[in-house]
């Protein structure tokens, strides 16, 4: 059935974005919002907008019922989750479904199947695709946990099943600190996901993020190529680019085919990143998560495949096959994404929610700034600080970064501090030039070098 | 016998504990001393401490636990 009308189950950025690819297909479209979102850029631009409850997400926008009875009561064909909130919930995509209605993204079953990093861990290993060495399964005991870490070697990382994110990790120096960590571990994992289940992976300790968009309809599978999304502050990404451009053509060849066979094995549908670490010095990869959803930074993967991610997923979602063939994917030239957070970097990053009072946004080729700020909005507390996307295209990474750093500078935001001096700083950069960096880089380079430059205080609270 | 407000420094949501099976950080009426935290306001995903800031006896709070609270709003009040 084709989508004549969407509800956006989502907020900020992500809404406005998928608002814009709903009107090029010429969907309705229908926004939730909480209270305190009223006056969001998403709720102006679409058809229609329900208020679904208070300003807690989860009295709102992590509210399956609220979310499920506004789409019913909107009479729309189809949700779209965005990323965050209930996008990889698998009992929401169920609820939509039992309504009558269509989820965009995978089936209940495929979100719940991925979304266990245990049993993904093992879907990978069906597909031949490499794993972080670690356990073979959930840990039933202290002796097994023993037994794997005697394999890795330390430091090892004691893992929820059911976290993901960058959430319910523990880092273990020693058997002693395995053993006292374990029970906390299971205990915390309990409490945050509501299943106590354990793994562990060897810790890589100079490694790359590197992840691939893929496309699925349940029948046919392509790759969109790879991100790369090492620079990364408390394991959240900061920039992201595509492609990884210091990996091997070979290493290229084989990770995307990984994915796309990962997929294959669970007949995907929709689109989906898997994500990697990637050892520079070895030239192995290794799985790590499959995200079941759209990511913040698919943009970088459009700029370089002309494909239009979103608009894809609503395609498929709504029951044709994938428009196009692997053969057809072709990556060209070099983009660059700088997630913009109402963030005040020269004070530890501390959230700076407000009003803004002017936005100029540059122009030009190559240039796309994915936003819900307006003049006169404002930002409120109650959730994630990020505000906006640049994203700059060029034919080589060397022109990306020129362009992008006078698209930093053209890009004015008033009224609160945000993370462009970051930016800036980041474009500037000799190493982030030479793209010798890894997951760990930054958080080192924010103490040292951007420290430096700004006399900011690393951290705060 | 004068009432000293306590107010917000941030906008977000106030937590009178420090987790949802914390006690709270200080019981309606307490005493404080300046450094004693007296909540939580969690501001985009991240969780500030809120110091008294004033030393003084039997606070009573004019914010509710998980209640959405403004910069500069009345948090509690203590007796100087």
């Amino acid at each position: 059935m084709t989508i004549r009308s969407l509800l956006v189950a989502n907020r900020g950025e992500i809404a406005v974005r998928i608002i814009k690819a709903a009107k090029v297909l010429g969907i309705r479209t229908v926004q939730v919002h909480s209270a305190a979102d009223a006056d969001m850029l998403a709720v102006k631009l679409a058809d229609a907008a329900v208020d679904i409850g208070s300003p807690a997400p989860k009295k709102s926008y992590l509210n399956i019922e609220a979310v499920v009875n506004a789409a019913k009561a909107a009479g729309v064909d189809a949700v779209h989750p965005g990323y965050g909130f209930l996008s990889e919930n698998a009992d929401f995509a169920d609820a939509v479904e039992a309504a009558g209605m269509i989820f965009i993204g995978p089936k209940g079953d495929a979100i719940r199947l991925l979304g266990d990093k245990v049993a993904a861990r093992a879907v990978a290993a069906k597909a031949g695709v490499p794993t972080v060495p670690g356990s073979a399964g959930r840990l039933a005991t202290i002796e097994e946990a023993r037994a794997v870490a005697a394999k890795t070697g330390f430091p090892i990382m004691i893992k929820a099943s059911a976290g993901g994110g960058g959430r319910g990790i523990r880092i273990a120096a020693d058997l002693a600190d395995l053993e006292r960590h374990l029970p906390q571990a299971s205990a915390e994992a309990l409490a945050a996901f509501g299943d106590g289940g354990l793994y562990l992976e060897k810790v890589i300790t100079k490694a790359r993020h590197v992840e691939v968009q893929i496309l699925g309809d349940g029948q046919n599978f392509v790759h969109c190529f790879e991100r790369e999304c090492s620079l990364q502050r408390r394991r959240q990404k900061v920039w992201e680019e595509a492609p990884s451009f210091l990996l091997p053509a070979d290493v290229r060849t084989r990770l995307c085919a990984s994915a796309v066979a990962l997929v294959r094995e669970v007949g995907y549908r929709g689109a989906g990143t898997v994500e990697y670490l990637y050892d520079e010095a070895t030239g192995e990869f290794y799985f790590i998560e499959v995200n079941t959803r759209i990511q913040v930074e698919h943009p970088v993967t459009e700029m370089i495949t002309g494909i239009d991610l979103v608009e894809e997923m609503i395609r498929i979602a709504g029951g044709a096959p994938l428009s196009i063939r692997q053969a057809d994917v072709a990556a060209e030239g070099h983009a660059i994404e700088c997630r913009i957070n109402a963030e005040d970097p020269a004070r530890g990053f501390m959230p700076a929610p407000g009003t803004i009072s002017k936005l100029s946004v540059p122009q030009g080729e190559g240039i796309r700034f994915d936003t819900m700020l307006y003049e006169g909005y404002t930002i409120p507390p109650f959730y994630d600080s990020l505000i906006g996307k640049l994203i700059v295209w060029a034919e080589t990474r060397e022109a990306c970064l020129e362009r992008l750093r006078g698209a930093l500078e053209g890009l004015v935001i008033e009224g609160i501090p945000t993370t462009i001096p970051l930016h800036l700083a980041l474009a500037a950069d000799a190493s982030v030039a030479r793209g010798a960096f890894d997951t760990r880089f930054l958080e080192q380079w924010l103490e040292t070098e951007f420290a430096a430059k700004t006399g900011a205080t690393a951290e705060v609270a | 016998m004068s009432k000293i407000e306590i107010r917000s420094p941030l906008p977000g949501t106030f937590y009178r504990s420090s987790a949802p099976d914390a006690p709270p950080f200080k019981a309606e009426g307490d005493s404080v001393a300046s450094g004693d935290a007296i909540g939580l306001i969690e501001v985009m995903k991240t969780f500030q401490e809120v110091p008294a800031g004033v030393e003084g006896r039997n606070i009573t709070f004019l914010v509710e636990n998980e209640e959405p609270i403004m910069a500069g709003q009345v948090i509690a009040e203590v007796e100087a």
